[in-house]
């Protein structure tokens, strides 16, 4: 018989190898799957477009904190929301780390750092590859690295939450309708291809999309990326990712606690 | 615990009960007491609670009321102390697919805190053990049903659990795969493993369980080893005689004996129905030589767990 006593962060640790020793295997699908869409989006509207003189150059500097959030959350949200609809749903194969001497909240909590971290690759493999499709971005700077990383993982961490809640509360038969009904309007009415303070000329719509929590995600990325042009309110940004976070990781967690005891 | 002085049951329950909403009683009052080391098999058809009864030891399903002490620790207020100290093979296979046969043990050994060189050790015991060393690197798609569901003992193993659960761990291997995995358990008991096992095979249940506990409806029905349990079985032991000749005078004979409740001539085989078991078989012999007839066989049917079970019930068991 081994030490009966396993500390809870020593479960946390190798609940989380797994996930990291799974994720590098899988790294080029995973990428393929959630880089792919905005990095397409970069190539027409950064890179084709102004280039046919459509678009002005300056739509650049819109975009890029767009798709840099739209691959964060994008990602963030699927890594953990697909495998748990599987696993919950299908092959019970999370079974094994139920099982693991530690509340079954940690189980839940380890999957939302796993999905974070993916966020924040996916993130980290569309920015330089964006930045040279679209050749110089008016105003891009990384002066702001703090800011950066903060917002980030906070986003990181609010859409992998979001994603615990969506990959417990969704059936394995309704992932198709979660990208349309849930997915779809978040990206269109998410800012990411405009400026939140570009909808000006939409009064309704622009404090109708407050409920979207993408919207924080492009307009800190434009915070973070390219200050000098027009962003949300840094304070405002930030309190609503913490309160998304928190909201979610709540409901997350109760949603999972229900699938996972019968 | 060395120097103990009385040993702890492995497992306890007190008036267990579980609920699922609305309203379906799936355990209804269990008092169960599993000793250290035994075999232990819970039998009753699908839908009889044995699977919400192991669900509930192993930590995986909410207790409604009623409290279960397994391994020395309590399933509501210490799951992960019980966890650390239980190995579970599901019903269904559910190995992780994202890793190979080998790392499917590690992993599983790193999340109960064994140190990898430990557990890569251990692994690659147990897959020698199970027959699946050849294995090692596999993919497990790449595993049979039966390859599979010893992939799962194994990594029920990896952590060197005190007690084994183990839900109808054969259902859908094929015949070999069976005999397979009941030497492995026997194998496992020899060990002094405490194991407990569900089933709604009478066969697996009378050859391998030390003790079994008969469960319908959420319900404990009875609780002994087999043969006990089957000695409590109603309805009269059936011996048939067969001689060289035939029977018929004999039959009216043997019906006047003391312990017969009924007796019939068929050629030379005689069907005694016995109240006495295999007592009555002498005077079934001497009845016959008596006549001139000697006897070419004899066989015995004895009440069985299934004829218990119906007692018990009204109904069959598969």
């Amino acid at each position: 018989m081994t030490d009966d006593h396993v500390p809870p962060s020593r479960v946390f640790g190798a609940i989380l190898l797994r996930d990291v020793t799974v994720a590098r295997r899988e790294l080029p699908y995973f990428l393929l799957r959630t880089t792919l869409q905005p990095l397409l989006f970069v190539i027409i509207f950064g890179f084709v477009l102004p280039k046919m003189g459509m678009i002005p150059r300056e739509y650049t500097a819109t975009v890029l904190p767009g798709v840099l959030a739209l691959s964060l959350t994008l990602s963030a949200v699927q890594s953990v929301c697909l495998p748990m609809v599987q696993d919950f749903g299908v092959t019970n194969e999370i079974e094994d780390r139920l099982l693991a001497p530690a509340p079954i909240e940690l189980v839940a909590i380890e999957k939302v750092v796993a999905g974070t971290l993916q966020g924040v690759i996916a993130a980290l493999v569309v920015l330089p590859l964006a930045r040279v499709i679209m050749g110089p971005i008016p105003g891009l700077s990384f002066g702001n690295a703090g800011m950066l990383v903060l917002v980030t993982v906070l986003s990181g961490a609010a859409f992998a939450a979001i994603g615990l809640f969506l990959g417990t509360a969704i059936a394995p038969q309704h992932i198709g309708l979660m990208f349309s009904v849930i997915l779809g309007p978040m990206i269109m009415f998410g800012c990411t291809y405009y400026p939140w303070a570009g909808l000006n000329v939409v009064p309704a719509m622009k404090y109708l999309v407050l409920v979207n929590p993408l919207v924080y995600v492009s307009e800190g990325m434009r915070a973070a990326l390219t200050p000098s042009m027009p962003h949300m309110n840094v304070s405002v940004m930030l309190v609503a990712l913490i309160v998304t976070a928190a909201l979610f990781l709540v409901l997350g967690l109760k949603a999972f606690d229900k699938r996972a005891m019968k | 615990m060395a120097g103990a002085i009385h040993i702890m049951p492995a497992i306890e329950t007190h008036a267990l009960r579980k609920v699922y909403p609305p309203n379906v009683v799936a355990v209804d009052s269990l008092d169960l007491a599993v000793e250290e080391g035994e075999l232990f098999g819970m039998l009753g058809p699908n839908g009889a609670g044995k699977t919400t009864t192991i669900g509930i030891l192993t930590t995986r399903v909410r207790v409604t009321s009623g409290e279960a002490i397994v391994a020395g620790a309590n399933v509501t207020g210490q799951a992960p102390v019980v966890r650390r100290r239980i190995g579970v093979v599901p019903q269904r296979p559910n190995p992780d697919r994202g890793l190979n046969v080998v790392e499917n043990l590690v992993f599983h050994a790193s999340y109960f805190g064994v140190p990898r060189s430990l557990a890569v050790k251990r692994a690659d015991e147990l897959l020698e053990r199970l027959g699946l060393a050849d294995k090692r690197d596999a993919k497990v798609e790449a595993l049979s049903g039966g390859q599979q569901q010893r992939l799962m003992i194994a990594r029920a193993l990896t952590h060197d659990p005190r007690v084994v659960f183990l839900d109808e761990p054969t259902v859908g291997l094929d015949p070999q795969a069976r005999l397979g995995l009941w030497e492995i358990l026997r194998e496992l008991h020899a060990q002094g493993r405490t194991i407990v096992m569900t089933t709604h095979y009478m066969e697996e249940a009378d050859q391998l369980c030390d003790r079994l506990a008969i469960i319908d409806r959420g319900k404990l029905l009875a609780l002994d080893t087999p043969s006990r349990l089957k000695a409590q079985a109603p309805g009269d032991t059936l011996v048939d005689v067969t001689f060289d000749g035939d029977t018929e005078p004999v039959a009216g004979a043997a019906r006047a004996l003391e312990g017969v409740s009924n007796a019939e001539a068929r050629g030379p085989l005689l069907r005694v129905f016995s109240r006495r078991g295999g007592e009555i078989i002498p005077a079934l012999i001497d009845a016959g030589e008596a006549r001139g007839l000697t006897v070419r066989d004899i066989h015995l049917s004895r009440p069985s767990l299934e004829t218990l079970f119906i007692s018990l019930t009204g109904r069959k068991l598969t």
